[in-house]
């Protein structure tokens, strides 16, 4: 669901429903009853493919020693402006 | 101990430790139970794939099942007064809530599915008696004040049940809580408008909003489960965090919540024992009749029969809206 223009979608739950026309309209009707949103997506459930919670340190590993990613890892010199 | 801003606050500062808890480092856990102990030491979710104990996940399936069978079935007292609501805004209002319990109960049993059960088992064991609902829907509404009397002290002791449950150790629970919390707290507000309104009008208009509060008061005040010392599922459920306060304590925030709100109102709760205690900082109270609450638990209540019997009705005769909805999708199905 995107909350308001300019936002993102994000997961708000999960109905169940025997298409996805049906989906979208229960989706309305259960999430959006104080208009929390301007747009939904609905996907089957079937169609999502997920990264397994036990494999996550082998999975996310490659992002682990690469603090030099961060802008905060280098050193910037005193009196430097606009870096 | 919480008013009305008093809960949305609670409830946001779940959020806020949810998302707090989320950045902490986790010390151990090196093996599947270790880690799983860890998470909860850490006030972190366990999530749906997380390894859990077999009787962690039955505890929650239990748990949330009924209650979301209790939003189902809570949605028939009120429903009886729809039609007959005094005026078109109180209807419209009273139809509105109506469905927000339809919204929680849905809410709920997504939550549960993420256990590995499905909402097709949940729903047959209800209709066939194998799973509870909350005791107090099994009594019934006589007059329009019992609309307002259920909104104030029925919603009033859930939220005092699950403010709490926000910050449940399971993570699909306690943000469905969240999202309950946060709505439940119209229809207190709405429950307590009601009762004032009355309160405030003619005498007989009055004395049915006392009739009503001196119905309510025990079966709410039983809302919180047996005595803690006879409550069989507490100790463990406290140790994973899903729980956080016992029975009594809840019962008690509960009491204290209420005294000065019934002033306002200016009607008085049925209980000549209700005084201030300044020792425990707290009122003394009557407790309510826990072998009633059993009978009614067990299914002897002044409702338990009709409420069941509305439900399978109603399950019966929505039988062919799920079938003509999935025979259409099938068909369509077919053709692309």
């Amino acid at each position: 669901m995107r909350p308001r223009r300019g936002l993102s979608h994000g997961h708000v739950g999960s109905l169940r429903a025997p298409d996805a026309a049906m989906a979208l309209r229960n989706a309305r009707d259960l999430y959006t009853r104080r208009q929390e949103g301007v747009s939904i997506w609905v996907v089957p459930a079937t169609a999502i493919t997920a990264s397994s919670p036990d494999e996550k340190d082998a999975f996310f590993d490659p992002a682990a020693d690469k603090v030099y990613r961060h802008p905060t890892f280098y050193e910037v010199p005193d009196g430097v402006q606009h870096l | 101990m919480y008013g009305n801003d008093g809960l949305l606050g609670e409830v946001e500062a779940a959020e806020e430790a949810l998302r707090d808890a989320a950045g902490r480092r986790l010390s151990g856990g090196e093996g599947l139970e270790e880690y799983f102990i860890a998470v909860i030491e850490a006030d972190q979710k366990i999530e749906p794939r997380d390894w859990m104990p077999d009787s962690y996940r039955k505890t929650l399936i239990r748990q949330i099942a009924q209650h979301a069978h209790s939003e189902i079935i809570g949605m028939q007292p009120e429903g009886n007064w729809i039609s007959r609501a005094p005026s078109l805004k109180r209807k419209a209002i009273l139809l509105a809530k109506v469905q927000d319990e339809a919204g929680h109960g849905l809410y709920l049993y997504a939550a549960a599915e993420t256990l590995g059960v499905s909402r097709d088992e949940l729903v047959q064991m209800l209709l066939e008696g194998r799973q509870k609902y909350s005791s107090i829907f099994n009594y019934p509404t006589l007059t329009w004040a019992d609309v307002g009397a259920i909104g104030w002290l029925v919603d009033g002791a859930a939220i005092v049940n699950q403010v709490p449950l926000c910050r449940c150790s399971y993570g699909p629970y306690a943000r469905a809580m969240i999202r309950i919390c946060k709505e439940e707290s119209f229809h207190q507000r709405q429950g307590y408008e009601i009762l004032h309104t009355l309160a405030h009008g003619t005498d007989g208009q009055k004395a049915m909003a006392q009739d009503a509060v001196n119905r309510w008061w025990y079966p709410s005040l039983a809302m919180f489960g047996p005595p803690d010392a006879d409550s069989t599922h507490s100790a463990q459920s406290m140790a994973w965090k899903i729980k956080r306060f016992s029975n009594d304590e809840l019962r008690q925030r509960f009491v204290d919540m209420c005294v000065q709100q019934a002033e306002v109102l200016g009607l008085t709760l049925p209980d000549a024992d209700l005084r201030w205690n300044e020792e425990r900082k707290a009122y003394d109270y009557t407790q309510p009749d826990y072998d009633e609450l059993k009978r009614v638990i067990s299914g002897d209540g002044p409702c338990n029969r009709q409420r069941m019997a509305h439900r399978r009705r109603a399950h019966a005769e929505g039988a062919w809206v799920r079938e003509a909805a999935a025979a259409y999708a099938k068909k369509r199905h077919a053709i692309v």
